[in-house]
């Protein structure tokens, strides 16, 4: 995360995508970002095979962080979506929570990658969710469906701008749902890359510089804590509006 | 989004902004390269991140979570078991306790009968021995009064015997001459009558 040059601030550098694994992951174009979800997906796995392996009565602490994990989510699940069908999606949802989580918190630790910060990867997350959402809505009630874009009781002269209103905000959640993710990461990486280097940039200046750098420095430090904190919300906020939109195409509103 | 933010980050505003003013000129000028779609990394990534998400979400679902889901299950089970043997053994103490209970009061009872029937022997037995004992007392006095008026005769009639030789005595010595017995007994009579003994 080290500026590039003295002069100027190269905050989107560190976004950019090149082949990792050397020449192999080159061939067949794998990149550093792909290389990061191999290692939160062998995170996830690791904490919950690691983790239960004791299989205690009592858990230790591990256990008892993977038990945690396990019950919030199924309980997400039965509380937002509903009794069986939350624990139809419970998998899904606890996979695509861990992969989120994991590869947000590992994107804090210097030198690594997070691939929650493109918006394509995201993207293609959110349009999972929502093909997801859209078969799931249309297997349960067949064309029925279609009516839970016509909101109940309204006038009939109405009805076409209420519909494509409906609709448009119900394909609004794919570029909602990912861009909030994405720009919420990237945020928050440009901002420890543009102090970052502003503790390069005046520590260079010499003793007037001193200063203002340990008060960057000050900053980062404060930023790395909220940035845990958003990496955690933000997958939260992207499980739970999972649930919410898996609950909808159960229920029909 | 980011409420804590606001509060904490409010002495260092001003240093985020200029920070934020100096992205757009440093920064954006190039062009994020999230959105460089020249490069075929930005979409192979996406092919790889889908292949690496299924596999995970397979292994998950196939895996890790039915390893907690046996855990929890197991321990479930076992809370629910050890918590149906505690009710049970609850229950046996609770009989035992009103087994206990029930004995108790019952020996009470028993003891209390026996008490009872001990006392009723007790006053009885007193109530016969003073029975005996008040006629044996009463024989007694009778008796004692018995021999007392016997003696009391007696001694009335040894009194006219003793008042007569007495009399005879006193009149010989006074007159000297001896007084006529019958004259005596009548006299002696007729006094004692008089004080009401004879």
């Amino acid at each position: 995360m080290a500026a590039e040059g003295s002069n100027s601030i190269d905050a989107l550098g560190q976004f950019q995508l090149h082949s990792a694994l050397g020449a192999v992951g080159g061939s067949v174009n794998f990149t550093q970002s792909n290389l990061m979800m191999v290692i939160a997906s062998v995170g996830v796995l690791a904490f919950l095979y690691l983790g239960m392996k004791p299989r205690a009565m009592v858990p230790g602490r591990l256990q008892a962080a993977a038990e945690l994990g396990y019950e919030t989510i199924m309980s997400m699940c039965l509380e937002t979506i509903g009794g069986h069908e939350g624990k139809k999606f419970f998998p899904f949802v606890f996979t695509l929570f861990f992969f989120i989580l994991f590869g947000n918190l590992l994107g804090v630790f210097p030198l690594f990658f997070t691939f929650t910060s493109h918006v394509m990867v995201t993207l293609a997350l959110s349009l999972t969710v929502f093909i997801l959402v859209t078969v799931v809505g249309i297997k349960e009630h067949g064309l029925h469906w279609f009516t839970y874009f016509v909101p109940q009781g309204i006038p009939k002269a109405l009805a076409p701008l209420m519909v494509t209103i409906e609709v448009i905000s119900y394909l609004s959640r794919i570029i909602s749902l990912s861009v909030r993710l994405f720009a919420n990461m990237m945020a928050g990486h440009v901002m420890l890359e543009v102090f970052g280097s502003f503790i390069v940039m005046l520590g260079g200046l010499g003793l007037l510089g001193y200063f203002p750098a340990a008060l960057s420095l000050g900053v980062n430090t404060l930023l790395i804590g909220f940035e845990l904190l958003v990496a955690t919300l933000q997958a939260y906020v992207f499980a739970i509006l999972t649930c919410i939109y898996l609950h909808d195409a159960v229920h029909l509103h | 989004m980011r409420p804590a933010s606001t509060m904490k980050l409010s002495r260092i505003v001003p240093l985020l902004a200029a920070g934020l003013l100096m992205l757009p000129a440093a920064a954006m000028a190039k062009g994020m390269p999230q959105l460089d779609f020249s490069t075929p990394l930005t979409l192979s990534q996406v092919v790889w991140g889908a292949i690496i998400f299924i596999v995970l979400y397979i292994m998950l679902s196939k895996t890790g979570l039915p390893m907690v889901a046996s855990v929890l299950e197991e321990r479930a089970t076992k809370i629910a078991k050890d918590l149906n043997e505690a009710r049970a053994a609850k229950a046996r103490a609770d009989a035992g306790m009103a087994e206990a209970d029930q004995a108790t009061a019952k020996a009470r009872a028993e003891s209390q009968a026996a008490i009872n029937v001990a006392l009723e022997e007790a006053k009885n037995a007193a109530a016969a021995q003073a029975e005996t004992l008040n006629a044996r007392l009463e024989k007694q006095l009778h008796d004692a009064e018995t021999q007392i008026a016997q003696a009391r005769a007696s001694a009335m009639s040894a009194i006219r015997q003793v008042a007569t030789e007495t009399a005879a005595t006193v009149v010989a010595r006074l007159t000297g001459m001896s007084p006529n017995s019958a004259q005596v007994e009548n006299a002696v009579s007729s006094a004692l009558a008089a004080r009401g003994i004879g």
